[in-house]
Formats: C-alpha cells, sequence, structure tokens
C-alpha cells in the first residue's frame, strides 16, 4: 500500500520502542508468519480443531489467524464463552434482583447485552435500575462496605479464571462481616464442557487448543485422562498471534504424528498443577454442581456453586429467584455453533434477523461470541 | 475465560494474605491488584492479572523458549534469525 | 468585572456563596435570580459586545460569504475529568464542527439546563473553563439561556451551544467531494478522551497521567486551508472514534476506505488500558482529533502542514480510498490479513472474556 512506512513512523508515539511488555512479542507479524509457514509444511491431512475459550475466537477473527492457515485446518469455535453459555433463565433472575431498588447490580461489562426472554441488563439499567459495571468484584465488595444501606449483588460469570477472585471476595466479605453483599453464581467448568463435545454423536473435532487462562489457574492435569479417553491431543494456548499459532502448530503436529497428548504451548503463563492458592481459595467457597449450559443442555458437574458454609452469599436464596425458569429463543441456534456443529454465518437469521443490535442469542452479544466475532471482522453483504 | 494482562509488580501492601495486594503497571497505567494467589512474586516480577487478581506469575525464562524455537526453525528455514524487535 | 487571574484555583465564585451555595429552580425562573446569574456570572465570564446589549438575541456583522451553522448538546460525565470538563468539551465540540467545514469559528450560543441543587461553584468552574476554550478559540459567546429543572430531573449540567463560522475553504469540504486515490490524515494519536473519562468513573480506577485531548481545531485547519492544500473532506473524531468516522464517510461517500492498523498512532498508555479493559483502540472518544482527506498528490504538504502545528504533531497517513468495495471500511494487520471494520452498537463495555 506505500503507506506509513515511508514516514518511519510506528504507532508507538512515545517516541521510543516500548512496548507493553509480553503481549506485543507475541503479535510479532514475522514470527506469527513464520509459524503459519511451518503448519504449512506439516500439515498433510485435513484436521479439525477447536478452540475452547472466546478471549481466543476473538483473536484469531481480529487478527484474521485463520486466514494464515492451510485449507485443510478447520477451526471450530467452541462454548468458550462464559457470557454465551450463561442461561437464559439466570439472564432473567439477573433482571429479577437488579429491579429491586434496594439493590446495586454489579456485573462485567459483557454481561449487560446478553438478552433474557425479552430484555436485557442494559435495557433494565435504562429503566432506572441500579446496574454498574465493574473490573473486578472486589469492587462490588467495596461498593457493598461504602452502602449499608443498600444490597449489593455482583453476578459471578466466568469459568475457572475467574472463580478464585469470586472466592476471594466472598472470604473478604465473610472476615469483614459483610451482611450485605451477595452473588448470583453462574460458573461453568470447561473439562466437562470437552467431555461433553467428545462424547457427542456429531462430534467432529480432533484436536483442543485449550483455554491458556483457565489453566494458568487450574492447570492442566484434568485433561490427561479426557486426551487419553478419546485420542485427542489437548495444547494449552495462549492469546497473542503467536501463541494461537504456537498451540496450532502442537495439534497438527501431534495429529499428523498419531499422539494425543496434553502439552504445553503456554508455558510463561502456565504450569501443570496450575496456581495452587487459587485453586485452594476456589475449593474453600465453591462446589461441583451441575449447570445448564445455553444452546447445550445441562451438563452434569461442570459448575460451581457456593458451598453451604457460605450460603448466606448466595443472591439467588437471598431473593427467592430460584424458581425463575425460562425458554431460549427457538430461532437462535447457538448451542450448535457453541459445539462446533456450524459457523456462524450457517446459520440462516445471521446479519439478518440476528446482528449486534437484535440478537437472538449471547453468541451475538458478546463480542467474545463466536458469532459477534464474525459479524465484526468478516461479515461479507 | 480470559482477559488477563501481564504487568509488572511495582510495591508490595499489607500482610494479610487474604489482602495483599500491590501497584502493578501495566505499560504506563498503573492498577492496584490483589497478590493473595502469588506469594512467591516479588517487586520487579511479572503477573498475569485478571478481574484485579494475579492468578499466575509469568516466568521469564519459559517465556524466552518461543523465541529459541523460531530461530531454530530459522536455522532451518537457512534464513537471517528474527524474533522480537 | 471578572479578574484576569486564569488560573481558577484562586477565582472567587461571583454569586455570594453563603446566600446560594446551590443552584434553585428560581435561577431558571426569569426573574431576580435569574437575573443575578446573568449579571454576576455569565457576562462577566462571556464578556462581549453582543452580550452586554442585554437584548433577547445578538446582533452580528458577518462577511457576505457561505456561513457554517452547527449545534450540539453535551451531557458528559463526569462532568470534570483530567484534561477537560463538560464546559470546555461543549465550546469546542462547537468549534471543531465548524471547523470541519472548512469554517473560521465567529460566535457561539450556550444553553444551561441545570439540575435543582447543583453546587454554584460548581457551575462557576463550568463557566470559567468555557470563558478560557472561547478566548482560546477565538470565539465569542453571544447568546445563552438558563432553565432549572427539580432535583433528580437532571444529571447537574446539560449544556448546549450552537455555532455560526465563515468558511473559508474555496470549495465546499464534504465527503461528497472524498475520491479514490484520496490518502487519508490522521492529526494525531487516538483514544486519549475515551480513557481519560474512563479513568476517572467509579468502578475502572486506574492511575495514569493521561489526559483528555480535549482541544480546538480551528487553528490546525485553517493553517491547511490558508496553504491552499485542496482538502477533500474532514471529520473531527468524537464518540465511535476513529472507526466510526471512517464508516460513516466511506458509506456516505460510496467509497472504499482501507487502512493499516500499524500507522494508527495509540499511546503506550491509551493501549494498555484497552488491553486491562477489553477495548479496540479504534472505536474509543477522542475530542481534540480530525482525519482529512486529500488528493494523493497532495498529502505530503498536508502532513508537513499539519506536524507544524502544535496540535498535529504526530499527524500521520493512515490509508487510502479506493473503489474497490464502496461503503467498506477493512483495516489490515501488522501481520498482513484484513479484518472489515464496522460501527458497533453502543458503547464499548469493560469486558472480561
Amino acid at each position: 500500500m506505500g503507506l506509513p512506512g515511508e514516514d518511519g513512523r510506528d504507532g508507538r508515539v512515545s517516541g521510543g520502542r516500548s512496548q507493553v511488555k509480553y503481549i506485543d512479542e507475541y503479535r510479532d507479524a514475522r514470527a506469527a508468519r513464520r509459524i503459519a509457514r511451518d503448519i504449512g509444511r506439516i500439515t498433510k491431512h485435513p484436521w479439525t480443531l477447536m478452540e475452547v475459550c472466546g478471549g481466543q475466537t476473538h483473536s484469531i477473527v481480529r487478527h484474521g489467524l485463520d486466514t494464515l492457515l492451510p485449507p485443510e485446518i478447520t477451526l471450530v469455535h467452541g462454548p468458550g464463552c462464559p457470557v454465551c453459555v450463561t442461561p437464559v433463565e439466570l439472564v432473567e433472575k439477573a433482571i429479577e434482583i437488579a429491579s429491586n431498588p434496594k439493590v446495586i447490580f454489579c456485573s462485567f461489562g459483557d454481561m449487560l447485552r446478553v438478552p433474557g426472554v425479552s430484555r436485557d441488563l442494559l435495557s433494565v439499567k435504562a429503566a432506572g435500575a441500579d446496574v454498574r459495571v465493574v473490573y473486578s468484584p472486589l469492587d462490588a465488595l467495596r461498593l457493598a462496605m461504602d452502602n449499608p444501606g443498600r444490597e449489593v449483588v455482583f453476578f459471578a460469570v466466568g469459568f475457572e479464571t475467574t472463580a478464585p477472585a469470586n472466592a476471594m471476595a466472598v472470604l473478604q466479605a465473610h472476615r469483614a462481616h459483610t451482611g450485605n453483599f451477595t452473588l448470583l453464581v453462574s460458573h461453568v467448568l470447561v473439562p466437562p464442557a470437552m467431555e461433553a463435545i467428545l462424547s457427542s454423536r456429531d462430534n467432529r473435532v480432533q484436536g483442543f487448543l485449550a483455554a491458556g487462562h483457565v489453566c494458568a489457574v487450574a492447570g492442566y492435569e484434568e485433561y490427561e485422562p479426557i486426551a487419553r479417553r478419546y485420542r485427542v491431543p489437548i495444547v494449552v494456548t495462549g492469546f497473542e498471534p503467536v501463541d494461537i499459532l504456537e498451540g496450532v502448530h502442537g495439534c497438527i503436529r501431534q495429529l499428523e504424528e498419531g499422539r494425543s497428548e496434553v502439552e504445553n504451548r503456554y508455558r510463561r503463563s502456565v504450569r501443570r498443577e496450575g496456581n495452587p492458592a487459587a485453586r485452594k481459595a476456589m475449593a474453600e467457597v465453591f462446589r461441583l454442581v451441575d449447570r445448564k449450559w445455553r444452546g447445550v443442555g445441562e451438563i452434569p458437574q461442570s459448575g460451581l456453586g457456593l458451598r453451604a458454609v457460605y450460603a448466606d452469599y448466595d443472591a439467588e436464596t437471598r431473593f427467592g429467584v430460584a424458581g425463575i425458569t425460562a425458554e431460549e429463543d427457538p430461532e437462535c441456534i447457538s448451542g450448535l455453533i457453541l459445539q462446533g456443529i456450524h459457523k456462524p454465518d450457517e446459520c440462516p437469521a445471521f446479519g439478518t434477523r440476528c446482528t449486534p443490535e437484535h440478537p437472538l442469542g449471547a453468541t451475538m452479544v458478546s463480542s467474545e461470541g463466536a458469532c459477534a466475532a464474525y459479524f465484526q471482522y468478516r461479515r461479507r453483504t | 475465560m480470559c482477559l488477563a494482562v501481564p504487568g509488572k509488580i511495582l510495591n508490595l501492601e499489607g500482610d494479610d494474605p487474604l489482602l495483599v495486594s500491590g501497584k502493578v503497571d501495566f505499560g504506563g497505567i498503573v492498577k492496584q491488584v490483589n497478590l493473595a494467589f502469588v506469594p512467591e512474586a516479588g517487586i520487579g516480577d511479572y503477573v498475569l492479572v485478571h478481574a484485579g487478581f494475579a492468578i499466575s506469575v509469568i516466568d521469564q525464562e519459559q517465556a524466552s523458549e518461543v523465541w529459541d524455537f523460531l530461530e531454530k526453525m530459522d536455522g532451518m528455514d537457512a534464513s537471517r534469525a528474527g524474533g522480537p524487535k | 468585572m471578572a479578574p484576569e487571574n486564569e488560573s481558577g484555583a484562586g477565582f472567587a465564585c461571583p454569586i455570594p456563596i453563603q446566600q446560594y451555595p446551590h443552584v434553585l429552580l428560581a435561577h431558571g425562573g426569569g426573574g431576580k435570580l435569574s437575573q443575578q446569574l446573568l449579571e454576576r456570572m455569565f457576562l462577566p465570564a462571556f464578556s462581549n459586545a453582543a452580550l452586554e446589549a442585554r437584548h433577547d438575541g445578538a446582533l452580528l456583522e458577518l462577511p457576505s460569504r457561505s456561513l457554517a451553522m452547527t449545534t450540539d448538546s453535551y451531557v458528559v460525565r463526569p462532568l470534570f475529568f483530567p484534561g477537560g470538563d463538560i464546559g470546555s468539551l461543549a465550546v469546542n465540540g462547537t468549534v471543531n464542527d465548524l471547523a470541519m467545514c472548512g469554517a473560521r469559528p465567529l460566535y457561539l450560543t450556550a444553553g444551561f439546563i441545570l439540575e435543582e441543587g447543583l453546587p454554584m461553584e460548581t457551575l462557576w468552574r463550568v463557566v470559567q473553563s468555557m470563558r478560557r476554550s472561547s478566548l482560546d478559540a477565538g470565539v465569542q459567546i453571544v447568546a445563552g439561556d438558563t432553565k432549572v429543572v427539580e432535583r433528580g430531573k437532571g444529571d447537574g449540567i446539560y449544556i448546549n451551544t450552537s455555532g455560526i463560522g465563515v468558511v473559508e475553504s474555496a470549495r465546499p469540504i464534504s465527503p461528497a467531494r472524498v475520491a479514490a486515490g484520496d490518502a487519508i490524515l490522521l492529526s494525531g494519536d487516538i483514544g486519549r478522551h475515551g480513557i481519560a473519562v474512563m479513568a476517572s468513573r467509579e468502578g475502572l480506577e486506574f492511575e495514569t497521567a493521561l489526559e483528555s485531548d480535549c482541544a480546538a481545531l480551528s487553528g490546525i485547519v485553517l493553517d491547511l486551508l490558508s496553504d491552499g492544500i485542496r482538502v477533500h473532506c474532514l471529520r473531527d473524531l468524537t464518540r465511535g472514534g476513529l472507526a466510526s468516522a471512517l464508516v460513516e464517510i466511506a458509506g456516505a461517500a460510496r467509497v472504499h476506505i482501507e487502512i493499516e492498523e500499524s500507522a494508527v498512532p495509540v499511546l503506550d498508555q491509551v493501549r494498555a488500558a484497552c488491553e486491562i479493559l477489553g477495548f479496540d483502540p479504534i472505536y474509543l472518544a477522542n475530542e481534540g482529533r480530525f482525519v482529512a482527506f486529500v488528493p494523493e498528490r497532495e498529502a505530503r504538504g498536508a502532513l508537513e502542514r499539519m506536524r507544524a502545528h502544535p496540535l498535529g504533531a504526530s499527524a500521520c497517513i493512515i490509508g487510502r480510498v479506493t473503489d474497490r468495495d464502496p461503503g467498506r471500511v477493512t483495516m489490515r494487520s501488522p501481520i498482513g490479513t484484513s479484518r472489515i471494520v464496522e460501527m458497533i452498537s453502543g458503547e464499548q463495555l469493560p469486558r472480561i472474556c
């Protein structure tokens, strides 16, 4: 294009070659292309890989990484967006609680536009509810301590990555006897989801890119029996372009060599045992429960719920919403997309009846959702 | 689950294991981060931060491994060695 | 008479604070309190002949050329943020819209909707800021209005400013003139305003020396025009960021816009904040940056002109206009892959995924 290279300017502006360390190096174009070339060299057969984490989906689509791969490799996007897999009825429970004038309802930003049956938290906020975006559960806890006359509820959504943070918020609340702080819990776990996909009759996935930050917390010991039982390689993968291509490279090499092992290609952040202190906090506060995954259905022992000793911090009990149920939109095929059976642009409603403005399901709303990512970066009219 | 960003620990505050925290520098933005899950980390270490918590210490040695690997690939390509600028 | 102290901090609010520490409904009622606000606060701050005539409207002399006129309302929260406030935004935003038409901004109006209970000191700070900004931009605030709504029915302060300017460019500046082959210039690094405001919002605090880029762009634009550079189109980046400005122009002009991600300057701190919050810098708000579409052969000259101005020190060429895919904006990543840039629905929200 003959553009800015002529000026010798790059995007840094600060005048030096400073960079955001441990991020920028892994976006290096030459390194990424070199790995992609090697992938092309070693790929001799068609393979279908799944990346489980929404953040990885986002990165792949944003950097166009799948366009660098040989056509034999199909990347499907799995249920790795905890926002996307939050069941409709939990959104309805959140709306019910948020509509209570005593409540300050705190949430991560991505949950605000997830559609319930007919509304989302953002429209409830517009109607007058006190809904606030926070960056950390500790921000919600601080709000509770600063507002003793109000009830503060935190929407505790996420995979294993976020569970320790939420556990710590409960432990700190408990220590400080904060009586007006509760969690609406919707934690889900990755390994049961992977097993559900692998054991499904329609499964086409032959290798997995495991979610690097989930593994930073939980480690990857749990994947070893899965790799053995289903004979699939599982590669712990990061999020930047070089990391993701490394993960793909690891998977393809194993597949071409007929191996099915757990491999760590995100060693700077992940150890096999994960983070013991984080796991301890999780185990202290949460226990395994059965969870419904939006678009997939119930997967046994796939979620986390508060232990009985911390039942006082359970918003469902405090606000009496445990009985709320809801049905999902029949037109939305997000479940099939989450399981990797279809791509977003194969959905008849994609880009027409279903857009980020009028989403039918959470995969279009969350910026990590496969449908939203496709819509933003890939859509052709 | 995903959005975690590496940053450098600038200081450490507090003795209580639940509340120990520190200022972490992310390329010029400084945020207070809970360090309860990384008791082994010290000032100058890089940690991965998610939702206000450090969830892992970045292993600087392992971090350089991928570049060694790429250099090896370069050697195999018989082209000039590359790596991060 | 307004003291000439520009520091703001040592400035005494002219409304007797012991008597009226807060704005009352009566301050918007047209009676004695309204008069007091006008005479003691607004008139001295914005002092000019038109206002001092104290008539229902401003009588102005204008050269007999094309005029540009614009209006905008300002509802920003928080009212004060690093590098600016609702007052400086209200002046600069309207000044900039006029500048984007290739006009020299001359006169502004200022309509205030105040919430009962607003601390008078806050109003005074905002008015002082508007005074400073209008002096810097060389405009006069010649007419205004004040209404007060009941407590709970407003958000502190809302301001509307309308502006009139005289068109200086020989040919009209608008998307209609954008043509295939045009170079796209950006006046400086993006995202400072969005992050500075975010940093002061509760729940998302972080320490940063970042300030909003809020500034009047009329100076740098008029410099460009005075050089005789043929500018096809100008657009200032506001809410919705660089991406929205480009998408709007590509749509209005029915052209294809192609930009290089690595050419778009972003301060390290802005980038770091984007990483933490999960934002894309091309969608962040700005209040002192613009894009210019100029014919290819003028690009060098335009760039030099912009860089010679303090607000354009980091100006750069970020892309090109083609006719390959009309209405579309694409951005090439440093890796060499391309993505489509769309308008996003609503604000970017800090994410966890």
